[in-house]
Order: structure tokens, then sequence, then C-alpha cells
């Protein structure tokens, strides 16, 4: 909006010289318009934007490590996305660690120790969490082998039909009639 | 009869599966630091502020670690259980009163009665991260070489404190 508003004197300003007075006077108007629009503007606006965090680098990979941890508060939430308290401290704590260089591993490691693998949306594979990888594998294979032999069994049973010669002739004749009815 | 029988009983699995699933309750995150030593902590005394308590003033001896805050609703409900407790004597209660305020903190025990061996505070929430604490209150029981052997998450009931807490404690006391 503000743009397109902008735009208008500066397009007056080249066209002044043939458009004479009403320019000039229009010109005048607008100006004043903008005047007005400008001191309405809340002072607010002219403050600078408070930073989001200190470092948005920082903040970048803190929001991209925490979408993937679980906050165990509101179990249903990520720890990027939670408001819970619980979740402000560990982001805190998260945002601390990377600032003292840690890495992301690192940082996984410290929270895993402390709240277990709960914390993940990713479990990692081990032992205890095979079925959970593989299982659903396990029943796609299972699924895949009973259509199959379904399928085969269901092919034996179709059998082509041997039709009389009078069935033959009655359904040509159904056939003809259909045809006619047609036209 | 296959026909029937394959999809009754592959469905009667699931329900039992669904069953076991409605009973567990997702609030109960065992905790990785079962059998691991406490962490360290320094933190100052809620009564005293100059002084403090470290986790190593407790080794040799059995004791629980009592998470605790006076904005916590449930806590009321286990309180009087743990000043019971503490009243018996059988084994030293120590509070962690976590991200309160002092004065509120002091007034809630005023208030509720003050079960504790010592009370430090954790104002931050910063021990508390280390604990693994997600919620209060949450109690732990620490044995006589700093290493945690149960944590209670949410209050410590009769049941609990019964059939988990004390068998245990006394198991550890020796």
């Amino acid at each position: 909006m503000s743009l397109m508003f902008l735009s208008g004197p500066l397009d007056l300003g080249c066209r002044q010289t043939r458009a004479g007075r009403r320019g000039e006077l229009l010109k005048a108007s607008r100006i004043f318009l903008l005047l007005v629009l400008v001191l309405a503007l809340p002072s607010s606006w002219a403050k600078e934007a408070a930073p989001v965090a200190e470092d948005p680098e920082i903040e970048r990979r803190m929001i991209h490590l925490s979408e993937d941890l679980r906050c165990l508060v509101c179990q249903n939430e990520s720890l990027a996305g939670s408001r819970a308290d619980f979740a402000n401290d560990l982001r805190r704590e998260i945002r601390e660690q990377m600032r003292a260089n840690k890495s992301d591993k690192e940082i996984i490691d410290f929270l895993v120790a402390r709240y277990g693998d709960f914390v993940l949306y990713r479990p990692p594979v081990k032992s205890t969490t095979l079925f959970l990888w593989f299982g659903p594998f396990i029943f796609l294979a299972i699924g895949a082998v009973l259509l199959v032999v379904y399928l085969k069994r269901r092919r034996r049973q179709i059998e082509d039909p041997v039709l009389s010669e009078h069935q033959r002739e009655q359904a040509e004749a159904l056939l003809k009639e259909g045809k006619g009815n047609n036209a | 009869m296959m026909r029937f029988l394959l999809p009754l009983v592959a469905f009667i699995v699931l329900v039992a599966f669904l069953l076991i699933g409605l009973g567990l309750n997702p609030r109960q995150v065992p905790s990785p630091l079962i059998g691991k030593p406490a962490p360290e902590f320094q933190l100052e005394q809620l009564h005293e502020s100059e002084k403090t308590l470290t986790s190593k003033d407790n080794l040799g001896k059995v004791w629980l670690l009592n998470v605790w805050a006076s904005w916590c609703v449930s806590c009321r409900e286990e309180h009087p259980l743990l000043v019971e407790l503490a009243k018996s004597g059988i084994v030293p209660v120590y509070g962690l009163n976590y991200k309160d305020e002092r004065d509120l903190a002091l007034q809630w025990l005023r208030q509720f009665g003050d079960p504790y061996t010592v009370s430090i505070r954790d104002p931050e929430g910063r021990t508390g991260i280390d604990y693994g604490v997600y919620g209060v209150p949450e109690t732990y029981v620490i044995d006589k070489n700093g290493v945690i052997r149960y944590k209670q998450i949410g209050p410590v009931t009769v049941e609990a404190l019964e059939t988990k807490i004390l068998p245990l404690v006394r198991e550890l006391q020796g």
C-alpha cells in the first residue's frame, strides 16, 4: 500500500513541467496527505525491531534441532513449538550449549542422558526398537504374500464359460434386439 | 470357518493391544538415570541462603530427594505423607525447591509443614534438568553410594510408599 502511495508524488514530479499548475496543486495535496499519514503512524514503529535472539544463527540451529525433540510436558508438541515453561528452559539450555560450541550430537546426547530416548521424535535403531522400525515392513511383506496367494487361488477358480449352440443364439438375439432399440 | 476365525483372532489380538495401551500412563517416562550416579549439584539452602548443600554431603546414607514448588498443586496432595514419613524418621527427605521464589516457598512450608531435613533451591531449574525433572512433584531414592535407585513421577502415594519406596529404602539401608 505505502509503496503505491509513494510512487504517486514521484511520478508527478516528472510530469510537472507539462501538467502545469494543476499538477503542482495535486503534488502539494499529495505531499500533505503523505505528511498526515506519516505523522499518524504509531510512534512505536519508529523503534528498531527487538532482536528475536541475540544470535540468529544459534536461534536457527536451536529451532532446527528442537523440532525433532519432544516436549515432555505436552507430549505431542515439539520442543520448538511448545509454550510450556519446561520447553522454554530446555531451549535456553540448548542455546547455551550451542554458544559453548557443543555439536548437535553432544546436545542430543545430553538430553537423552537425562530424559531418555522418549525425548527424541526419531527413536534410534537398537534392539528394543527393531520391531518399531521394521515391523511395518514385516506386515507389508506378509500382506504382499497373502495377496499373491489369494490372487493365484482366484485365478484357478475362474473358468471360461462354455456356451451351447442354443445359448449363443439367444445371446445374439439379445444383442441384436439391443441394437434395434438403440436405433 | 477359517474365513471368519482368522479375522476374528486378528481383531481380538488388536483389541488386546489397544486395551494394554489404554492402561499405560504416557506421563510415566522411564528415567534413564536409574542405576546411575545422582547428578552433582551445589545449591543454596532455602532457609539459610548463605549455606549450600552438595550432592556429596549425603554419601553414606539412603535419602529421598523430593522436587517441589509452592505453585505446584499436586505437591499439596503428597505433602502430608512426606511430613508423616519425616516424622517416622525412617529415611531423611531432602527438598529441591524447583523454579520457585524464596518467600513463597518459605511461606508454603510454614503453612503445610516442613518435612525436609534440608531444602535447597533451584530457581532456574538447572539442577532439575540434570535430574531429568519435567514436572513437579518428583521424588528420587538415592542410595549410600549416591546412585539413583528409583524415581517417583508425580505425587508420592500411600501405595507407592508402601509397595515401592519403603521396601527399597529398607533394602538399601541393609
